[in-house]
């Protein structure tokens, strides 16, 4: 099947007075209609400009250096801001970790939604009056005709990400890119706005992109999961495969530092050392200096993603996997 | 973990703490029935409990935000005064004295925050940081006495000595809370709370803070009143667990009773809400939404959102009884219902 | 030492100023005024207050580039006869002096009213910003008009003209305190809220010492900015009120006292007194203006572009 978004090498550098880093370095993702995609990872990864540089919001300093990324086949990463507008929270809709930021104090949901809806279609207020009904009743709003009338501070936390939820659903995008919904949520309400993305992508046959540090999360919600460390995917695969058989040495160290991982009480497993800043990651492998399994191959070569399974597509950058190393 | 004895090194009796938020005179002025009176507009944090802590133990404090649980915590280590209630630390009563009097329990007392950026002050050195304390209790220490102190503690919680004269924007997340661990180890405290220590750090990360916290107690014999919300970490680390909404004390047990058998349906709700690895399971949806803590609900606090609440929850507050493993404060779990 | 220089050439601070050309020509000029009139006894030609140099039959003589202009005064002299190249750079002293004095007083009264109004909070605070409200009600003129008034009636203008300096450093001062402690205040609620102050009041620090050795130094940065504003502010109240006749005296003129002096005679021909004292005020508070806008476009960190 063709893949509704397709990664292809894509770097993003960063030009900072120090000098020019990579925050990216030769992403290659692809994503099919209906696919739920986790994208994992720690702080400096670079999960987050990833999301950015889909929808082309990356900021100054920052930019594309190289690659491509095809939406619907259709090359967008060097369309001009005007072209991107017409797929940016039209085609491609995105959720912020904070709700509070993405709604305007001032103005009554009614107002915003229906505003979001003209910018991209043209219809009259009525009927885009009734578009922002139906999708907040989606969202599991209760009495969505009062609320329409009503300013975001009047809604609790989990409530104004429902309202976010469906003001990204307002013109029936093809993919999500919810980065950190759930972070600045309440357990019962994370757990609320997970069942509500996975039903909504379900029965929109919409694609998401997930992402987010909670492993858990991810194990709920996606059917696939991208691991990144500075700024490079390095394991790609089934969501079951990948917490259940991770082969990166860094996929295996993040899940067995969990707590659920040990009987309570016990020492947690530690991945020795820290993630490296942009400014200097290591040669060859980047997770070589933290690696228990390193080998003379790891400090000169940078290891190209191999199969650990090619039946369910299940990748990891690693020369242990692709036999380079011996285990 | 650590065994705990059963003599108390903390005990919570009946502590209220409610924020008046309504600012100045003119805010207070309300007319009601054709009268101009003045009415204040009352948080209600945190609305009597009750339990103990005992030596060398960890009991974690779990709930979701607006449960109170910071409130607590800061009544325990004193930077809030209880309305009403006590709490006493080794049986001496602490929650009326005077700085002064306070002055020797704030060196067995410390606390580690949540956000380690914030924690920190940006404007001193973490030997600056790390001295005041000391200096502040032990007038007249000498100053070899406070570097290897300095030294001692840094080695400890995992910070080259070094590194001293930097200032916190030099060290990661999980380098300043190490600092602010060792900050709180100084003063050689037997007791410490721990806000929310590691949920601002990465998955990586949290994994070194909690061992460096669960070393450091078998090595000092601490006891720690551990405040979360994530409840795969409090399982990890803690001997008992107590659940807090609204303020109030739902559920307190040993942990593992609590994880594999909670009572309290608010406890149900929330352990089933966990995300966990490789598993899809159905989540316990409630109904509503936390009511606000100006306006409490009348009986159970928790009957609005209860699947099993009946007429007598929306009348009787409950009372916190012993279920065997620990304390509930449920009439279902009472009449045996649940 | 070395390692601080070192750190300094490193900062962000050095970066951004080694790449803002308008704050580094205005810095130029700045440090050419401020040396040049600190140094007016070694650099002035003349020293304007000694009697005996000045000659009346020298007055109102034009710039030396004009007719009737003499290559002993390069910008001409004023209607005493007094060289006005070095009238200016002593005046000019004067305004920097009475300015930085003037600053140095509000910034003690309102950092300690916005420090402690700030952390106490409760009725303290309420009161403390209300009389804030209220000196700031009273113009800057209004208040030096009254205080000048009065001692010039109680002591007599002799007095007054050998106190002239400290008295206006006094009336600039109490007159805009209530900038730095509004500015304080703010800081200090928002320090306040953050989890060090808590870690040194579980340490049972007192107030006065978490006041003033942990938030007061974090401050500091929004403290620096409204200075740079407040010094302007004060050389040009100082200016304006010796316009007025209110400030220096005529034997010992500030800018604003020569501006003054000079405007009597503008019609007459000699625009020169007025003229020159007025651009150098100009220059002075203009690049003192712009460095404080560069400084707080670097300090603040919400418009931080790394």
């Amino acid at each position: 099947m063709e893949p509704i978004l397709d990664i292809k090498n894509l770097d993003v550098k960063f030009a900072l007075r120090t000098g020019t880093v990579t925050a990216i370095d030769n992403l290659s993702l692809s994503l099919a209609k209906g696919e739920r995609l986790g994208i994992v990872g720690e702080s400096g990864a670079g999960k987050s400009v990833m999301g950015f540089s889909i929808i082309n919001l990356i900021r100054k300093p920052g930019y594309i250096a190289n690659g491509s990324i095809y939406f619907r086949g259709e090359e967008i990463s060097r369309y001009s801001e005007e072209e991107i507008r017409a797929i940016r929270g039209n085609r491609i809709s995105t959720i912020f970790q904070d709700p509070m930021m993405a709604l305007n104090p001032v103005l009554t949901i009614g107002t915003q939604m229906t505003e979001a809806i003209l910018a991209h279609m043209d219809m009259t207020q009525e009927e885009a009056e009734r578009i922002a009904l139906e999708k907040l009743a989606k969202v599991h709003i209760p009495a969505p005709e009062k609320r329409l009338n009503q300013y975001p501070h009047e809604f609790s936390g989990g409530m104004r990400q429902r309202i976010i939820i469906a003001i990204s659903l307002l013109t029936d995008p093809d993919l999500i890119i919810a980065d950190e919904p759930t972070t600045a949520l309440d357990v019962t309400i994370q757990a609320e706005i997970m069942d509500l993305l996975i039903e909504l992508c379900e029965s929109e046959g919409m694609s998401l992109i997930l992402i987010t540090h909670d492993l858990g999360v991810v194990s709920e919600v996606t059917e696939r999961i991208a691991v990144m460390y500075a700024g490079r995917v390095i394991e790609t695969g089934p969501t079951e495969a990948i917490i259940k058989n991770p082969q990166h040495p860094y996929t295996q160290g993040l899940l067995k530092a969990l707590p659920e991982s040990r009987t309570p009480g016990e020492p947690l497993y530690q991945i020795p050392g820290m993630m490296p800043t942009l400014t200097d990651i290591p040669p060859g492998c980047a997770f070589n200096p933290r690696c228990p399994m390193r080998g003379e191959i790891c400090i000169t070569k940078r290891p190209e993603a191999a199969f650990a399974d090619e039946h369910t597509g299940h990748m990891a950058a690693c020369h242990l996997v692709s036999g380079d190393l011996a285990s | 973990m650590n065994t705990p004895t059963s003599t108390p090194i903390l005990s919570l009796k009946n502590v209220v703490k409610h924020f008046d938020i309504s600012g100045g005179l003119l805010e207070k002025l309300h007319f009601t029935d054709g009268r101009l009176g003045l009415q204040s507009t009352i948080v209600q944090a945190v609305n009597g409990v009750d339990f103990d802590i005992l030596e060398g133990e960890t009991l974690s404090v779990v709930g979701e935000s607006g449960c109170g649980k910071s409130t607590l915590a800061r009544c325990v280590v004193g930077l809030h005064k209880p309305n009403s209630g006590e709490i006493y630390f080794r049986g001496e009563r602490i929650d009326h004295l005077n700085p002064k009097a306070m002055m020797p329990y704030r060196a067995r007392m410390q606390m580690v925050f949540q956000d380690p950026y914030s924690s920190l002050n940006p404007r001193m050195t973490v030997q600056k940081t790390l001295e005041e304390p000391l200096k502040f209790h032990n007038p007249g220490i000498r100053n070899g006495e406070i570097k290897d102190r300095i030294d001692e503690v840094m080695e400890q919680v995992g910070v080259d000595p070094l590194w001293a004269l930097r200032y916190p924007h030099e060290f990661s997340g999980g380098q300043r809370q190490r600092v602010s661990i060792a900050r709180a180890l100084m003063v050689d405290p037997a007791f410490i709370v721990a806000d929310e220590p590691i949920s601002a750090l990465d998955v990586s990360v949290q994994a070194q803070i909690l061992n460096l916290l669960m070393e450091t107690q078998a090595k000092r014999g601490l006891s720690y009143m551990f405040i979360s919300h994530d409840l795969s970490v409090v399982r990890h680390i803690s001997n008992r667990v107590a659940v807090m909404y609204l303020g109030k004390l739902c559920e307190l047990t040993d942990s593992e009773s609590l994880y594999n058998t909670p009572r309290h349906p608010y406890t149900k709700a929330l352990l089933s809400a966990i995300p966990q690895l490789g598993v899809k399971k159905s989540h316990i949806r409630l109904k509503g939404e936390v009511p606000s803590p100006i306006n409490l609900p009348t009986g159970c606090i928790f009957h609005g959102r209860c699947p099993y609440a009946d007429e007598r929850c929306i009348r009787e507050i409950p009372e916190v009884r012993d279920c065997g493993t620990g304390i509930v404060a449920c009439h279902r779990v009472e009449e045996g219902s649940l | 030492m070395k390692q601080s220089l070192e750190n300094f050439k490193d900062s962000y601070l050095f970066y951004s100023f080694k790449r803002d050309k308008i704050a580094m020509i205005s810095f130029a000029i700045l440090l050419v005024l401020v040396v040049v009139s600190f140094s007016a006894p070694l650099i002035a030609p003349y020293n304007p207050y000694d009697a005996e140099t000045i000659d009346i039959l020298n007055s109102e003589l034009p710039p030396a580039w004009m007719d009737g202009g003499s290559t002993q005064f390069l910008m001409g002299t004023d209607q005493q006869g007094r060289d006005l190249l070095s009238t200016m750079i002593y005046g000019m002293r004067l305004s920097v002096l009475i300015g930085l004095g003037a600053v140095v007083l509000q910034a003690f009264i309102g950092i300690s009213v916005g420090l402690i109004a700030g952390y106490i909070g409760g009725w303290l605070d309420n009161f403390l910003m209300r009389l804030a409200d209220i000196q700031l009600s009273f113009a800057t003129m209004m208040v030096a008009i009254l205080i000048s008034a009065i001692f010039q009636t109680v002591f007599g203008s002799s007095r007054y003209n050998e106190l002239a300096v400290p008295l206006l450093v006094v009336v600039i001062g109490i007159a805009e305190w209530p900038q730095y402690a509004r500015t304080v205040r703010a800081s200090v609620l928002g320090e306040k809220g953050k989890e060090y102050v808590e870690a040194a009041r579980v340490v049972g620090l007192s107030s006065t010492r978490i006041m003033f050795r942990h938030i007061l130094p974090n401050t500091m940065s929004s403290v620096l900015v409204i200075s740079t504003v407040q010094v302007a502010n004060a050389i040009m109240s100082e200016a304006a009120l010796s316009f007025l006749g209110l400030g220096m005296p005529v034997n010992r003129p500030s800018l604003g006292s020569l501006i003054n002096a000079g405007f009597e005679y503008i019609f007459s021909g000699a625009w020169w007194i007025t003229l020159f004292p007025g651009i150098f005020l100009v220059l002075l508070v203009l690049v003192i203006n712009l460095l404080g806008d560069w400084l707080r476009d670097v300090l603040n960190p919400k418009l931080y572009k790394g």
